[in-house]
């Protein structure tokens, strides 16, 4: 379906990566967010503050993040898209949420901002220290969708990717964005609204006698309903069944946490989004997301001018990790050079998937400013000097 | 005569209350003696007085023994995480005020993991009725010491007594901003039932104490006896004392308990402030919150 026109500002538009976010969000058709204030996250949700009640909505500050994680739930089984914002502290007190989230198949999207950790860190700095987190913050065996924005155009599409993804595999979205997109300002293009594609709620067609709130159909995702609508249906963060009743046993907890994994494993095709350039014929790709695919560039132009062969992937989609995509890869070049803000989380993903067939460096920072691109190039260079023994 | 038999509330050939149970989960988890499933027949009994449109109705719970009120009753219902009953009870409300939004859960959810949503939610005065079964104790959990538990009593985490104060809840919900405020026991079940009647009457965030035994735990370890000895406790301890000052109605191990109708006020609620204000401040750029179905 085409996006409702009274939340989408059609436009061109010169605006920081936060607003844009916000902007996505309404055009996705959010009309509901529950947030706490927390730096550099704040300004997504002070301009849905500002903007909501003129389209029709609710915004809720919180009295924490744990109120705001679970207060939009609330929100989407009243029938709302909704989501919260966060950067990394918030983000820490949210997991359990997100683990409610996964095991209750809550359509909703969690977006953080991510700032240097740990702990208080660097409040208004940037950092990519959040990305291992987002895939393993919660308790239990659960698999969760994240995507990566590199800029504030990006915060605005990809904010809609990403309701859309939670309403068709009905799972909590992260939306990883880093201090720097979040702030820059750049020219963003708002698209009429008919040509917004927009995934509507998989609401169950099925009368109050047939319907059954955890069973699923080919694709393993559930139809929901609503409350108020007379389904009396029950949810529960508990163990359940085809029921959504508590079903605390082996048989029902290895059909029902399977099924979490393997309806979004299933599709990691379909989820998988990337940038790629020049990974033909290339000896070395670098592989980055967020705002070091653009400190990278200028490392890889830099390395081409010195007769290089090197590729770029782009990870758009971080979680689920494109596993086919970086294998394929590995069966054809030296070496992966992984650049990220922190001191090596999405490199354990390469390296493990690359399984010994390339070689993978990392290329760390610890945060709180974007690599020298000079740092990056040395490490191409190194590694497309590489030699397997 | 067989006709009149069924709708004889007084003899029932069928319990009036079956009617809103998930009776494919009985039996229920709760001990013999127990005071939670009372209240849940005075909940029940509350919802066929009070006529409630019971498609509107959303029962949501956290964690714990009471907690498990939501997975029994035949209602759009919510087991929640622990503490969490109240912000997900508002996000519910929030986003589709038709729903009469019910948050059932115990003690140490509402008041010591849940206890800074408790007094936001009331500051707020976010329409959302609030039943708050107090058994004086940690349950699911084996018997621990809850923000509750009377001074002097003995716990599974104070094996040698608890020193520390505990909350006198309808004082602290009063203080927060909640426009109705009650305590009744277990033994006092019609009572109960007209609080719950009463608080659905109400717009904002209604609270009502119920205080409940736990045999196994509070009662077998302070040597109180098991639940007819807590039910003749209630029935000689109690007082009724209507509009008694939240002060004075804080608990002790053994003295006396004083139930009634604490605090029955109006203010408006947050929806209702929230569109005073949007309609004040934006005028005509104000647009109204339309159903939020997105199906």
């Amino acid at each position: 379906m085409k996006a409702d026109p009274r939340g989408v500002l059609t436009g061109t538009h010169f605006m920081d990566g936060d607003h844009a976010c916000c902007e996505g969000a309404l055009a996705a058709g959010s009309r509901f967010a529950a947030g706490y204030p927390i730096t550099p996250s704040t300004e997504v949700v002070e301009r849905f503050a500002s903007r909501v009640p003129t389209v029709g909505g609710t915004f809720i500050q919180m009295e924490d993040e744990l109120a705001a994680s679970i207060t939009l739930q609330g929100a989407v089984w009243a029938g709302a898209k909704a989501f919260t914002v966060t950067s990394g502290p918030g983000f820490s007190l949210m997991m359990e949420h997100i683990g409610y989230a996964a095991m209750t198949e809550t359509p909703c999207v969690f977006v953080d901002v991510q700032r240097g950790g740990p702990s208080t860190g660097l409040p208004t700095l940037p950092a990519q220290a959040d990305m291992m987190q987002a895939r393993w913050g919660s308790h239990g065996d659960y698999e969760i969708i994240a995507l990566c924005p590199n800029s504030p155009q990006e915060c605005f599409d990809l904010t809609i990717k990403a309701f859309n993804l939670a309403e068709e595999f009905r799972v909590p979205v992260m939306f990883m964005m880093d201090e720097c997109v979040g702030h820059m300002t750049e020219k963003v293009v708002i698209p009429p609204a008919d040509q917004i594609e927009v995934v509507p709620r998989r609401h169950t067609h099925k009368s109050v006698d047939e319907y059954l709130p955890y069973a699923t159909n080919g694709d393993m995702v559930p139809e929901m309903a609503h409350a108020g609508e007379g389904y009396n249906f029950h949810v529960t963060g508990l163990t359940h069944d085809e029921h959504g009743y508590p079903n605390m046993t082996l048989p029902t907890q290895d059909k029902l946490v399977r099924r979490l994994q393997n309806k979004i494993l299933h599709a990691v095709d379909r989820i998988a989004m990337f940038e790629e350039e020049q990974l033909e014929g290339a000896d070395v790709v670098v592989v980055s997301y967020g705002i070091t695919s653009r400190v990278a560039q200028r490392a890889i132009e830099a390395a081409r001018k010195q007769g290089l062969r090197v590729g770029k992937l782009r990870l758009i989609t971080a979680w689920p990790f494109p596993e086919k995509k970086i294998r394929d890869l590995a069966a054809n070049v030296k070496a992966f050079v992984v650049p990220e803000l922190n001191l090596g989380q999405m490199v354990r993903e390469v390296e493990r998937t690359a399984a010994g067939q390339a070689k993978t460096f990392a290329v760390s920072h610890a945060g709180g400013g974007v690599h020298n691109p000079e740092d990056i190039l040395k490490v191409i260079v190194e590694a497309s000097r590489w030699r397997t023994a | 005569m067989a006709d009149s038999l069924n709708t004889d509330i007084l003899n029932p050939v069928v319990n009036p209350v079956e009617a809103f149970l998930r009776s494919d989960r009985m039996p229920h988890i709760w001990c013999p003696g127990c005071g939670i499933g009372t209240t849940v027949n005075s909940f029940a009994r509350a919802l066929i007085e009070s006529k409630i449109d019971l498609g509107s109705l959303a029962l949501v719970s956290g964690i714990g023994c009471t907690g498990r009120v939501a997975g029994y009753v035949k209602l759009d219902s919510f087991h929640t995480t622990h503490g969490r009953a109240i912000p997900f009870a508002t996000g519910l409300k929030l986003a589709n005020p038709k729903l009469n939004v019910v948050v059932y859960s115990g003690d140490g959810d509402l008041s010591a993991i849940g206890g800074n949503h408790l007094i936001h939610a009331a500051r707020r005065n976010i329409d959302l009725k609030v039943i708050c079964v107090n058994n004086l104790i940690y349950a699911m959990t084996g018997g621990q010491t809850a923000p509750t538990t009377p001074d002097h009593s003995t716990t599974s985490t104070n094996p040698y007594g608890v020193f520390e104060p505990s909350f006198n809840l309808p004082h602290l919900v009063e203080a927060a901003g909640a426009v109705y405020v009650a305590r009744w026991t277990t033994f006092h079940v019609r009572q109960l039932s007209r609080s719950i009647s009463e608080a659905f009457q109400k717009k904002g965030f209604s609270f009502i104490e119920v205080i409940s035994p736990c045999p196994t735990l509070y009662q077998r370890r302070n040597k109180l006896g098991d639940g007819l000895d807590a039910m003749k406790y209630y029935k000689e301890k109690s007082k009724v004392r209507h509009g008694a000052p939240t002060n004075e109605v804080g608990l002790t191990m053994t003295g006396e308990i004083i139930v009634g109708k604490f605090v029955d006020r109006d203010r408006p609620d947050y929806q209702t402030m929230m569109r005073t204000q949007y309609a004040e401040s934006l005028g005509e750029r104000f647009v109204e919150q339309a159903e939020m179905v997105c199906s």
